[in-house]
């Protein structure tokens, strides 16, 4: 692939203290590609997306995000700087997140959740913003329950108002931390189809992070392995999840294939 | 003289406090809030003007605070030329007003903080701004955390303007001590007075508790 990717991580360290999570990394997201993030706790998964979503600053290298550095501004020298509070809000709109706790908003019905961000922060009438979130309501099989609050929700609608929600600032990138995790797993096959159908009919870059293999088998274009800060072998999803070069990767897959050994 | 004539002087002192404790109170609330969001401001002069209020105004009593707006202002305003004698109606408005609102602040203060982090972190990712995260997402979430505080706050606040008598206003512990020089009739006007205070207490705490139900409704629709 030649194009310019959409995503590129330029030798990107990120570090808590001693601890470093994100080492010398170099990664990179073509348009509209697919990509699942696999690896153990703590070899910083989330945090590659919370870099991304600008909820993590960066210690080192550059992230681009369509061409443009995301955490940094070019100067009038052509040099780059740290990024102003301007820069990153104009960064963020090409960008989506969903959580792993869903995180919408409880004190907000779920049309209001939906509509308050595309109102205040793109613009939109109150009718354009509703219309919007009826569509994106009848995408996640969730259209009789606007005037609920999240509250009232199972956790599975309840994440697919999250998925909704981040759908609504029509981002170019969307960005999946652990979409089903903390979901019981009766509730895990109908967020998983939600995402799917999005996959498949939504031209949108996604990067997501899950233990569900089969899933990520399905909709991946690629399948990455991280493990402390560096991606040890990424490939097509068949190749990584079937027959993997790494031990570390193997033994990571035995134990998420085989959780009660 | 019985109880019955006590009645009207002290309705008309009861009253007084109910004035000092409603104005008060809104004005409290309205400093709790400035300087309760000023204290964890991102501009540093805000942030130490609104430490500097609350640790002042929390570190030393109402009364000597009250003493100073009624006694002690007016005397630098002379100094500078300028007329700083206050109505007591006023010293007595603001010093419970300044008192409460630092210890208002602090709640205030508090309640943002417990707004869970997650929330800031979706505020984010949806591209609110700062302002809009603190007007639509923390504030709506806090309010109902301050409430039982704010109600404890608003019945001290009415205990405490019992202090203003000393400045000569004509509230329900002025009157009775008025009414007692008179009568010494100890027991049965201030045994008038106790179950007046408390009569107000009881209707003003039930005043914050369906306040706190309104604010809060999204809470108990789950
Ligand atoms: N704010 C923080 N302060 C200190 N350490 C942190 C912070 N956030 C994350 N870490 C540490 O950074 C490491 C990587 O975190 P990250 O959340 O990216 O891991 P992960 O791969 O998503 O793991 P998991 O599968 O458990 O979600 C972890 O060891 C974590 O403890
Ligand atoms: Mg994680």
């Amino acid at each position: 692939m030649s194009r310019e990717p959409i995503i590129r991580f330029d030798r990107v360290s990120k570090r808590f203290g001693d601890f470093t999570v994100l080492d010398n990394l170099d990664f990179q997201v073509q348009p509209n590609e697919k990509v699942t993030i696999i690896g153990p706790s703590g070899s910083g998964k989330s945090t590659v997306l919370r870099v991304l979503m600008t909820l993590e600053p960066i210690n080192e290298g550059v992230v681009y995000v369509g061409g443009d550095p995301l955490w940094h501004e070019y100067r009038r020298n052509n040099e780059l700087s740290p990024a102003r509070g301007a820069h990153l809000r104009r960064m963020r709109e090409r960008l989506g997140m969903v959580f792993q706790q869903f995180n919408l908003f409880p004190h907000m019905t779920v049309r209001r959740n939906l509509t308050e961000a595309p109102r205040r922060v793109l613009g939109l009438s109150r009718a354009e913003a509703d219309e919007r979130a009826h569509e994106l309501l009848e995408l996640v099989n969730l259209g009789n329950q606007a005037d609920k609050y999240p509250g009232q929700l199972s956790g599975g609608q309840q994440q697919r108002v999250g998925v909704a929600r981040a759908l609504m600032m029509r981002p170019r990138i969307m960005l999946f931390d652990e979409p089903t995790s903390a979901l019981d797993p009766e509730l895990v096959g109908e967020v998983l189809k939600v995402i799917r159908q999005l996959a498949d009919t939504h031209d949108l870059t996604m990067l997501m992070v899950t233990h569900e293999m089969h899933f990520a088998r399905q909709i991946s274009d690629r399948v990455c392995f991280f493990d402390q800060g560096r991606i040890l072998e990424q490939g097509p999803p068949e190749e990584i999840l079937s027959s993997p070069k790494e031990a570390r990767t193997r033994e990571f897959l035995h134990a998420v294939l085989n959780p009660d050994e | 003289m019985d109880w019955q004539d006590y009645l009207a002087p002290l309705s008309q002192g009861a009253w007084v406090t109910i004035e000092l404790t409603v104005y008060s109170t809104l004005l409290g609330a309205l400093l709790s809030f400035v300087f309760g969001i000023g204290r964890d401001a991102h501009t540093r002069l805000l942030r130490w003007l609104s430490i500097g209020y609350i640790e002042i105004f929390r570190g030393t009593s109402l009364l000597v605070q009250l003493f100073w707006l009624y006694f002690a202002l007016p005397v630098i305003g002379q100094a500078i030329g300028v007329n700083l004698q206050l109505a007591p109606v006023t010293a007595g408005v603001l010093a419970l007003s300044l008192n409460i609102g630092a210890y208002g602040a602090e709640v205030v203060r508090g309640a943002l903080k417990s707004v869970p982090r997650s929330q800031h972190e979706a505020a984010v990712a949806l591209n609110f701004t700062p302002r809009q995260r603190l007007w639509r997402i923390d504030l709506p979430q806090a309010i109902p955390e301050m409430m039982p505080p704010f109600g404890n706050l608003a019945v001290q606040n009415l205990k405490d303007t019992a202090l203003v008598s000393l400045i000569s206003l004509g509230d329900l512990a002025f009157r009775a001590e008025q009414i007692r020089n008179f009568t010494q009739d100890s027991t049965t006007i201030y045994t008038m007075v106790l179950l007046m205070y408390f009569g107000m207490a009881l209707v003003l705490t039930a005043l914050m508790k369906l306040l706190e139900h309104r604010v809060g409704r999204w809470r108990t629709e789950n």
